[in-house]
């Protein structure tokens, strides 16, 4: 469904902040995959996903959707197919407009928008009964300026919107990173259910391990650039958090603590 | 006193068109757009040189709001393609239509006042003190109507999200580029729809008249504002009307006052905005201190 081909990226190439972001990754995602990334900080995950998203261009390798190179497509073209959800709870959705108004943005990414009123009546009631299945009381604050929502609320609404058009691809960047925990495992168990109900193909950046996991059934480690161990299926099922920090101490060849790997 | 309060509302009505098009670029778009001191007067060259060729008052008022359009489609570019920081891409735009506008009217100044024009033919085909400013008002109803519905529209929304939160509405599939260049294109067209009224309203288009226009815009939305508030886009967009309005009637009103001159009425105007952004604030503040005051001395008489 997505193939990334020896994708290579560096920033500020030639000075002395020459950083390589991504080097030489290749990662075949497969139709109803639900992959998790972990990896320290600055090992190139969001990066990575700027790329898949068209928000950032490699400077090697290509990126395949569908059988389709989108490789030099801008974001916003890509982005029919693919929802996102950000770690920043302000970043998914537009304060000053309602949450029926946010909806109907999200309700018409997948075709060309028109002059016909955003939020109708069918529409109205599609709306209403998405936001039930979030379990939030959002359906009775439809006319409700988004900016006044919780944080918690507010992933809820992006995720929410990310997701009812089902995009081929939704990548998660640290979804519920900047979330109390009794919301942080909120967010975590809509994801679950939606992705289980949607049978979304998702990609999922986490620093909880506990997260990476007991969801999906591929993941991967990154660092430095680069995928340094991946398991799936049945081996992925049986995964626990200190085999992966096992792992993670060998390829590193160092003794390395839980909080390296959490980022701190 | 009546009469200059009457032709204030008058002329009221076309500035808020133009304050509808500020409004789009400064709070819809979250554009600060000065090209507007340069597009009113295009809007009112273009209508004028029409006007003087004999062409039909309707087509020529087209004719100003096309070329509004285009201006601001070209100030849109040069910040979306060039790069070019929205309020330097703004500032350039107005100068370049400076020497456009002189170039469109071959002269600083045509006049009208022989002409056959929009504000002519209701004077003569419907008559009656009440004309233009009845035509006025259904005009200005008219384009509230048709804004606050596009504005809702899948388009609008975009438009809308554009200036909230332009992350979000790429990763929706949105297209930032072209929804700033369209918003910036509609709302110089307004403004140049609006010189192109007042022009023919004075009977004569200025290459000067646009000077400190985006003031006076942004006077209207804040005052506008200040009033009524901001909660939905219907009352808003009344809101920036009414502000254009009024704005009209003080000035008409300061200019009444003794010691104070035409050419001091930049100065007014600066001075109405300025009291319009800090007044809000200040009264808000005032009341907290009040309520606190108030609930402190509550808090002491119960212990005392
Ligand atoms: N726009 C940019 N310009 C320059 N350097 C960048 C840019 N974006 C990312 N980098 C660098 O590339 C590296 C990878 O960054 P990236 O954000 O992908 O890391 P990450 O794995 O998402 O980390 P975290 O867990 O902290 O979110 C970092 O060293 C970062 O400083
Ligand atoms: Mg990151």
């Amino acid at each position: 469904m997505l193939q990334l081909n020896d994708i290579y990226k560096v920033f500020n190439e030639g000075t002395p902040d020459e950083k390589v972001a991504i080097d030489e990754i290749s990662l075949d995602v497969k139709k109803g995959d639900f992959i998790t990334i972990i990896g320290s900080n600055g090992a190139g995950k969001s990066t990575l996903f700027n790329i898949i998203a068209g928000k950032m261009f490699p400077d090697m390798g290509g990126v395949v959707i569908n059988e389709q190179d989108v490789t030099g497509l801008p974001e916003y073209k890509r982005a029919r197919r693919i929802g996102r959800v950000f770690q920043d709870p302000m970043a998914g959705t537009s304060p000053t407009l309602t949450i029926e108004e946010n909806l109907a943005i999200a309700y018409s990414r997948v075709k060309p928008r028109t002059l016909r009123p955003g939020v109708t009546a069918k529409r109205r009631t599609f709306f209403k009964e998405q936001l039930e299945t979030l379990g939030l009381g959002l359906e009775d604050r439809l006319r409700a300026k988004v900016g006044l929502l919780s944080g918690g609320e507010r992933q809820a609404l992006s995720l929410l919107m990310a997701t009812f058009t089902k995009p081929d691809l939704l990548l998660l960047d640290e979804h519920t990173a900047a979330l109390d925990p009794s919301r942080a495992a909120l967010i975590t168990r809509l994801t679950k259910e939606i992705v289980e109900r949607e049978q979304l193909t998702t990609i999922m950046i986490t620093h909880n391990m506990q997260q990476a996991v007991d969801l999906g059934n591929r993941i991967l480690m990154m660092d430095k650039g680069q995928i340094i161990f991946e398991e799936e299926g049945a081996r992925k099922k049986h995964l626990t958090v200190s085999d992966l920090l096992n792992e993670f101490g060998k390829m590193k060849g160092t003794e390395l603590s839980d909080r390296t790997l959490l980022g701190g | 006193m009546w009469m200059s309060i009457f032709t204030s509302v008058e002329v009221g009505l076309m500035f808020a068109l133009m304050a509808l098009g500020v409004y789009l670029s400064f709070r819809i778009l979250d554009f600060p757009d000065l090209t507007v001191d340069g597009s009113f007067v295009t809007g009112a060259a273009v209508a004028a040189i029409m006007l003087v060729n004999g062409a039909n008052p309707l087509i020529a008022v087209t004719a100003a709001f096309a070329a509004g359009f285009i201006a601001g489609v070209i100030t849109g570019l040069l910040h979306t393609v060039g790069g070019i920081n929205p309020l330097l891409s703004g500032i350039l735009m107005m100068i370049a239509l400076y020497s456009i506008n002189l170039r469109i009217m071959d002269a600083p100044n045509v006049s009208l006042l022989t002409q056959t024009h929009l504000f002519t033919w209701i004077r003569e085909g419907i008559g009656g003190t009440w004309a233009i400013m009845g035509v006025m008002v259904a005009v200005v109803l008219i384009v509230k109507v048709m804004l606050d519905f596009f504005l809702k529209t899948e388009f609008g929304l975009a438009l809308r999200a554009v200036g909230d939160n332009h992350l979000m509405i790429t990763s929706f599939s949105g297209n930032i580029h072209f929804y700033k260049v369209f918003g910036l294109g509609l709302s110089n067209a307004l403004v140049a729809l609006a010189g192109a009224l007042v022009a023919q309203y004075s009977g004569f288009a200025d290459v000067n008249a646009g000077i400190g226009m985006i003031v006076i815009g942004l006077a209207s939305v804040i005052i506008g504002e200040a009033i009524f508030g901001k909660k939905t886009i219907i009352r808003t967009t009344l809101a920036v009307i009414v502000g254009a309005i009024i704005y009209r009637i003080i000035v008409a009103l300061a200019l009444r006052v003794e010691f104070l001159e035409t050419g001091d009425l930049k100065l007014i105007t600066a001075i109405i905005v300025i009291l319009a952004l800090v007044l809000p604030k200040a009264i808000a503040k005032q009341k907290e201190t009040m309520r606190k005051r108030q609930r402190r001395l509550r808090l002491s008489a119960q212990k005392g």
